[in-house]
C-alpha cells in the first residue's frame, strides 16, 4: 500500500464521516428548522397553557411562522406570559388572536393565530390582545358530565 | 474447628488478591493515560503518523461498519413499523428510527464493532511489538514509544469513532427508510418530517457524537493498555487481545448506561 493511496483512503473515510454527520444534523435534526433567522418578539398572557412548552410552533392557517421562545409565570396577574418569536417578515395585525391548539389528538400543542383586521401590525416587544387558554381535556370531560346531569 | 477458619482465611486471601491485582491493573492503566497524554504534543510536527494509523483503524473499519449499519436499519424499520402500526402511527417510524440510532445504537454498536475490529488488532500489534522486544529497541534508539507508536494510535481511535458512529446511524437511517418508505408504505414526507421535529439538534445529536467520542477515547486506551500491559508470550499476547475485546465491550456498555442515565430528560 503506497503511501499516497493510504492518504487517498483516509481522505475519503474523514469526508464520509463528515459528510455523514452534516446529513444527519440537517436531514434529521431539527437544526435547519430551528434558524428561522429575524424575528420580532411579541408577548401572549394565557390563562392557561396546558402542555406548551419553548420551541412549541406558532402557525397561522397551519404554516409554519414563528417559535414559543420563553414561558414565564406572571405572579401579578396569575397568568403564564409567553413570549413569541415570529418571523420577521410575517406581519400580523394589532387585534391578532392566540389559541393553544393540539396537533392531532394526543399530539403536541401549537400556538394558533387568528389575523384580526386591524390596520396597524404587531411590532416587538407588543402584547397579544386575545389569548385563549388551553383546552384541558378533564375540564371538558368534566362539562360534559355536569351537562349530562343537569339534563 | 481451625480448618474452617483456614478455609475463610484461604477465600478471604483469594478475594484480596484479586481485589489488589484489579486495582494494581487500573492504576496502572490510570499511569500509562497519563504518560500516553504527555507524548500527545509531539504529534503536532508529524502529522502523517496520524494519517497512517486512521487508515488501520478507521478506514478499514468502515466496511463492517457499513454493512452492519444497514442492517440494523433494517430490521430496525421492519420492528418499528410491526409495532407502531397496531397504534395506527407507522408515520412515527421516522422518530423511532432517527431516535434510537442516534442517541443509541449508533455509539454503542459501533463502538462494540470498533472494539473487536480495530481494538483487537491494536493490542495484537503492541503485544506483538513487545514479545518481540521492539519497544525496547526503540528505546535504545532514543526513540520514545509512546510517541512513536502509542499516541498516533490513540488519536486515530479518537477521531474515527464520531465519523464511523455518524456513518453508522446515516446508513441506518436510510436502511430504516427504504424498508419503512420504500416496501412498507409509510409517507416518504412523514417519516422525514416527524424524524425532524423529534430529534434535537443539542439533546440528541451532539449526545450521540459526544457518546462516541467518550466510547472511542475508552476502548482505544483499554486496547493499546492491553497491548502494552500484556504478558510478552504467544499465549500473554492472545490472552491480552481477549480481553481487550471484552472488557472495551463491557466498558462501553456500562459507559452508555450512565452517560444516558446522566443525560437523558425524563422532565
Amino acid at each position: 500500500m503506497s503511501k499516497r493511496s493510504i492518504e487517498i483512503w483516509v481522505g475519503v473515510f474523514v469526508s464520509a464521516g463528515i459528510a455523514a454527520l452534516i446529513m444527519i444534523a440537517m436531514q434529521v435534526s431539527n437544526l435547519s428548522s430551528m434558524s428561522t433567522g429575524n424575528t420580532y418578539q411579541v408577548k401572549a398572557v394565557f390563562e392557561n397553557i396546558g402542555s406548551l412548552n419553548v420551541r412549541s410552533p406558532i402557525k397561522a392557517s397551519g404554516v409554519l411562522v414563528g417559535r414559543v421562545s420563553d414561558i414565564s409565570y406572571d405572579d401579578q396577574h396569575y397568568a403564564a406570559t409567553v413570549t413569541l418569536s415570529i418571523k420577521s417578515h410575517v406581519k400580523f395585525p394589532k387585534d391578532t388572536s392566540a389559541s393553544i391548539y393540539t396537533a392531532g389528538l394526543l399530539g403536541e400543542q401549537y400556538i394558533g393565530l387568528t389575523p384580526g383586521a386591524d390596520e396597524e401590525y404587531l411590532a416587538e416587544g407588543d402584547t397579544i390582545m386575545f389569548a385563549d387558554a388551553a383546552i384541558i381535556l378533564e375540564k371538558l370531560v368534566g362539562q360534559m358530565m355536569l351537562n349530562k346531569l343537569s339534563d | 474447628m481451625t480448618s474452617v477458619l483456614r478455609v475463610i482465611a484461604d477465600l478471604m486471601s483469594n478475594v484480596g488478591q484479586s481485589g489488589l491485582h484489579f486495582f494494581a491493573r487500573v492504576g496502572r492503566s490510570i499511569q500509562f493515560l497519563l504518560t500516553l497524554f504527555r507524548a500527545l504534543p509531539s504529534l503536532l510536527p508529524r502529522p502523517d503518523l496520524i494519517i497512517k494509523q486512521l487508515y488501520s483503524v478507521g478506514v478499514m473499519t468502515i466496511v463492517i461498519v457499513l454493512v452492519s449499519g444497514a442492517f440494523v436499519g433494517l430490521v430496525l424499520g421492519l420492528q418499528g413499523y410491526n409495532v407502531l402500526v397496531r397504534f395506527n402511527s407507522e408515520s412515527s417510524l421516522g422518530t423511532m428510527v432517527g431516535l434510537s440510532l442516534i442517541r443509541e445504537l449508533g455509539p454503542v454498536i459501533t463502538a462494540l464493532l470498533f472494539a473487536g475490529r480495530a481494538g483487537s488488532s491494536l493490542t495484537a500489534e503492541l503485544g506483538l511489538m513487545k514479545a518481540t522486544e521492539q519497544f525496547s529497541s526503540m528505546e535504545m534508539m532514543a526513540v520514545d514509544p509512546f510517541k512513536r507508536v502509542i499516541a498516533p494510535r490513540f488519536i486515530a481511535g479518537i477521531i474515527s469513532m464520531p465519523l464511523l458512529a455518524a456513518i453508522f446511524s446515516a446508513v441506518g437511517i436510510l436502511g430504516g427508510y427504504f424498508v419503512g418508505v420504500g416496501l412498507l408504505g409509510v409517507d416518504a414526507g412523514a417519516f422525514w418530517s416527524q424524524m425532524q421535529n423529534s430529534v434535537d439538534f443539542y439533546e440528541d445529536f451532539m449526545n450521540g457524537v459526544w457518546k462516541s467520542i467518550a466510547f472511542g477515547f475508552t476502548s482505544t486506551w483499554i486496547a493499546l493498555y492491553q497491548g502494552y500491559d500484556a504478558v510478552p508470550t504467544a499465549e500473554g499476547v492472545s490472552r491480552a487481545t481477549t480481553q481487550g475485546v471484552v472488557n472495551a465491550s463491557l466498558v462501553v456498555l456500562a459507559l452508555n448506561f450512565i452517560i444516558t442515565a446522566l443525560t437523558l430528560e425524563t422532565n
